[in-house]
């Protein structure tokens, strides 16, 4: 019986999440690919055969070679683009940038989301319903629209597509956290904090949120595949990152022009990558979204 | 029910206005369209005239009254690239996206529900889970890249249908302009359509699924079941009845996402729609289209929204019977 | 003794989940004869309505009738195939559920949920079919039934809603009715109209029917006969006089304790001690050992079913030390 309560006692949450998220394969095989695409990403300058931007080691004779075409420093395994860049090279530099966006947009929407549905939830009244407000009109239209919108008007460039992401994703964090502080207030500990007269700021960072979290972290996972994936979509249109900063929508645009001649691989390779990057985060995110769901526990 | 219509129309309006402000300060604020319009070998005189023609010599206040009281003329400006209407050019392009925005929504339903259904009355089922796995799929495929690898396959490598373009139209009633009423039509329409659909296939594959799965376990099942009914008819009518409500609402709200989306889909196609014509527009400042643009899916949304909330409440007698009370 | 009109004999239910093995229904036998009433009375989690969804043909996986007869008017049931059960459901066996607010489809008007079931069993004129709906309302005491029969539910109180469901089970004229606690959800006063129109409308139509309860006073004013089911199994059985005023087995006799009565006042109550097991992890022998005030080293070891007194009132009970059928009556 000891055994059983001290075996009890080590069930932290963290790793009965741990523990559930494991059960399910497909799950872990997309959190493996997540983790080389990030190793991947983080390692570039270290693994790439050749640095895709110093002009020096590019020869434009080498263009749009197919893949496996021998190169300089060994096999040119996924081809080379126009102005003979190894694709591979070039598609693991792209992923930094477009996971470095990704994510650093992610990061800001979120906290400006988390303070915005802090402030409507603790606060109450004109502040809530005026936030609230502008919450519902941003979200009833679709992101690609407003993204476009604010990249007409602020022109491009790496810190503006940034500033697009986060305004299209803030309302999403705003309403996860304002409708989870909603329930986890009525709860009786948040009576009980109250009662012991601890001070508001006290309430809403020690107790209010960590509670918020579970929900917060499932639409973060799945905002930074979507932030991707319209970061993408609007370099792809030509309206979002500067050729100086090739993602990986910029990578496939860069092949448009050749596909229609047969030279797949400048369009298909970054592809591939970007599909395997949002994929491998959606499969997390749903997984995610089952485990820390208490209403599907089993 | 007339008042509730009459509220969400005023509604509308005012998000309407705001939008309209919003939208107008924010592109007139941007870059200098005289650098992009005017011939930089033109002399100073010439500079002016065009300046003047174009209106952009006045406040920001009065460019947007006079562009205010011209709107409520159906008059949003002319095009600083095109000197034609603004408006008049958008509408010419409105056909060809509706025709493709609705084409995409009519796959997406037509395969989307059955197979969504179908997963959720089996979801166990290897076919179940296939149909699961692929919508997955379909979420993370961003639809440039899809649309890419569809003319890659079906007209690079197989030369099966075309890659760009509307191909010649028929006008429908003799004023609409429309591709699907020819063969080549159809083989222009396909590959856009199908690329459109794909995301939205996905999403109410998913819908359908959890809608399915929600209603199998209600009580009003197993009395249906208890009553003896056949199972095409506790499916046909007892459980897709109760899930068309969700599903119904937000067909209509995505409608709007189709046509915003369509965006994408017409820039890899080449496809004439509105959304092409904004992209154009957007590389070359050409302001007022822009404008006209936003002010036009704007009110496409609001007005999208409206009906999605009327019809809404048409399907579910519960609703209606809470509006008349009130 | 007539031939029964439904008789279930070593029914097993048991459902394969991934915590383990739960028979909800283990070794269940008993008859229902025409036109009567057998009371099933359990408490929560005794696998009473699991009995009623095993006779419709209703258990879903992970659950699966292992093994026993169903017979219901000379035809075993479990051999019949889906379509043949589909069409006995709702045509010869009705059953009633228990929460009317949940039963029926919101969305569906109610003169669309009555036609579907007739049409359901026999080719009939829509109009003609309306018009036996319309029958049906009135007979279980709906006033103006033309205005509700194109309502929606949620127009509707608990209790009229009820009576739609009754008036749903009874439209094509069943031989056995299955009442899964259909008052429980509802109102003191409600539930005694509905326990009266029930009882009516089975002497009229001369349909048997099993009421599924925990309460043993409803059974009471009710049932001809009553079983008592504990963890899946049938402990006692007999006429509704013999089990509620000489219980022989010790956990009948807790279940009548712990119920306050009216001629018994100030007299302690005396609950059940302890709490019923799970159905997936039941212990060896008898179920009720551990809370039973009465177990004896026999009782480690199954008990089977004895028939005990007078073999023509049929009673019958599981337990290895049984009260002695006087007990109470001193």
């Amino acid at each position: 019986m000891p055994g059983a309560v001290s075996r009890r006692a080590v069930e932290t949450p963290l790793r009965r999440i741990a523990g559930d998220f494991a059960s399910d394969a497909i799950a872990m095989a997309g959190l493996a690919l997540l983790c080389a695409i990030i190793a991947a990403a983080l390692l570039a300058p270290f693994i790439s055969p050749q640095n895709p931007y110093d002009l020096s080691q590019l020869d434009v004779m080498e263009g749009r070679l197919p893949p496996g075409s021998p190169a300089p420093h060994g096999v040119y395994w996924l081809g080379t683009d126009d102005q003979g860049r190894d694709m591979l090279s070039a598609i693991l530099y792209g992923l930094r940038i477009s996971l470095g966006v990704g994510v650093v947009a992610t990061g800001f929407a979120l906290v400006i989301g988390l303070v915005m549905g802090l402030t409507a939830a603790s606060m109450g009244g004109r502040m809530e319903a005026l936030i609230m407000r502008v919450v519902d009109i941003q979200l009833s239209f679709p992101a690609i629209l407003i993204a476009l919108i604010l990249l007409a008007v602020l022109g491009q460039g790496t810190g503006k597509i940034v500033l697009a992401l986060v305004t299209v994703q803030w309302a999403y964090y705003a309403r996860t956290v304002r409708s989870a502080a909603l329930v986890e207030q009525r709860k009786e500990y948040m009576e009980a904090a109250r009662g012991l007269g601890l001070r508001p700021a006290r309430i809403v960072f020690r107790h209010l949120l960590p509670n918020c979290l579970p929900p917060m972290i499932v639409v973060a996972t799945v905002q930074v595949a979507s932030a991707i994936a319209l970061e993408a979509t609007l370099s792809f249109l030509g309206l979002g990152l500067p050729i100086t900063e090739p993602s990986l929508g910029l990578l496939i645009a860069n092949g448009y022009q050749y596909l229609l001649s047969g030279k797949y691989w400048i369009s298909f390779f970054p592809g591939i990558a970007l599909v395997c990057t949002i994929l491998s985060i959606n499969l997390v995110a749903d997984q995610l979204r089952d485990v820390l769901n208490p209403r599907l526990q089993r | 029910m007339l008042a509730f219509i009459i509220r969400r129309s005023l509604q509308s309006v005012a998000v309407l206005v705001a939008m309209s402000l919003l939208v107008f300060v924010g592109v007139y604020a941007v870059g200098n369209p005289i650098d992009i319009l005017i011939n930089p070998q033109a002399d100073q005189i010439e500079r002016e005239h065009a300046i003047a023609a174009l209106g952009l010599d006045r406040s920001l206040p009065e460019q947007y009254l006079s562009f205010v009281t011209g709107a409520a003329h159906g008059d949003l400006g002319r095009s600083f690239v095109h000197s034609t209407p603004a408006l008049s050019l958008i509408l010419e392009r409105m056909p060809a996206t509706m025709e493709l925005a609705l084409a995409a929504m009519v796959i997406a339903i037509v395969l989307g529900i059955p197979l969504g259904l179908w997963a959720g009355l089996k979801p166990r089922s290897i076919a179940g889970r296939a149909i699961m796995a692929g919508s997955i799929l379909g979420f993370s495929l961003p639809t440039f890249w899809v649309g890419l690898m569809l003319i890659m396959v079906f007209s690079v490598m197989l030369g099966w249908l075309p890659s760009s373009g509307r191909g010649p139209t028929v006008d429908l009633f003799g004023v609409i302009p429309v591709s699907f009423l020819s063969l080549e039509g159809w083989r222009h329409l396909a590959l856009p359509a199908i690329n459109l659909a794909l995301f939205k296939l996905a999403l109410l594959i998913r819908l359908t699924r959890a809608g399915a799965r929600e209603a199998l376990l209600q009580d009003y099942v197993k009395f249906a079941r208890a009553k003896g009914l056949t199972n095409a008819r506790i499916i046909g009518v007892h459980v897709l009845r109760n899930i068309l409500i969700p599903i119904v609402t937000v067909i209509g709200l995505e409608l709007g996402s189709v046509i915003a989306f369509a965006i994408v889909t017409e820039s890899v196609f080449a496809w004439p729609g509105m959304g092409k014509l904004l992209i154009d527009s957007i590389g070359l400042l050409d302001r007022p289209v822009i404008v006209a643009y936003l002010l036009i899916i704007v009110t496409l949304f609001i007005i999208i929204n409206l009906v999605v909330d009327i019809l809404y409440s048409a399907l579910d007698p519960r609703v209606r019977v809470t509006e008349s009370k009130g | 003794m007539s031939v029964p009109l439904l008789e279930v004999e070593g029914l097993r239910t048991h459902f394969f989940t991934k915590a383990g093995v739960v028979k909800a229904v283990d070794d269940v036998s008993f008859t229902v004869s025409k036109g009567e009433v057998l009371g099933l009375v359990g408490e929560s989690g005794s696998g009473k309505t699991m009995i009623g969804y095993s006779i419709m043909g209703l258990i879903d996986p992970p659950g699966r009738i292992v093994s026993g007869r169903i017979v219901l008017g000379g035809r075993d049931l479990r051999a019949l195939s889906p379509e043949a059960l589909r069409q006995l459901r709702g045509n010869r066996i009705a059953m009633i559920f228990q929460d009317p607010m949940m039963t029926l489809n919101p969305v569906l008007r109610i003169d669309v949920q009555m036609v579907e079931t007739i049409l359901a069993h026999e080719s009939l004129p829509r109009a003609a079919a309306m018009e036996r709906s319309r029958a049906a309302l009135v007979r279980v005491g709906i006033p103006s039934p033309d205005e509700r029969l194109s309502a929606y539910p949620h127009q509707f109180s608990g209790g009229m809603r009820q009576r739609v469901a009754i008036a749903i089970a009874l439209l094509n004229n069943p031989d056995l009715i299955i009442a899964d606690e259909p008052t429980t959800a509802l109102d003191v006063t409600i539930q005694g109209q509905i326990l009266y129109e029930m009882q009516k409308l089975t002497r009229e139509t001369g349909a048997a029917m099993i009421w599924v309860t925990h309460d043993l006073a409803v059974v009471a004013g009710l049932a001809d006969r009553v079983c008592v089911m504990y963890a899946g199994r049938i402990v006692e059985e007999g006429t509704v006089a013999d089990v509620i005023e000489r219980p022989v087995h010790p956990y009948t006799q807790g279940l009548l304790d712990s119920v306050p009565s009216r001629t018994a006042r100030g007299v302690r109550l005396k609950p059940i001690q302890g709490m019923a097991p799970s159905l997936a992890d039941l212990p060896l022998g008898c179920a009720f050992r551990d809370r039973c005030g009465r177990s004896i080293d026999a009782c480690l070891g199954a008990p089977e079913t004895r028939m005990v007194g007078d073999l023509s009132r049929g009673r019958a009970v599981r337990c290895h030390n049984p009260l002695p059928p006087v007990a109470v009556l001193e």
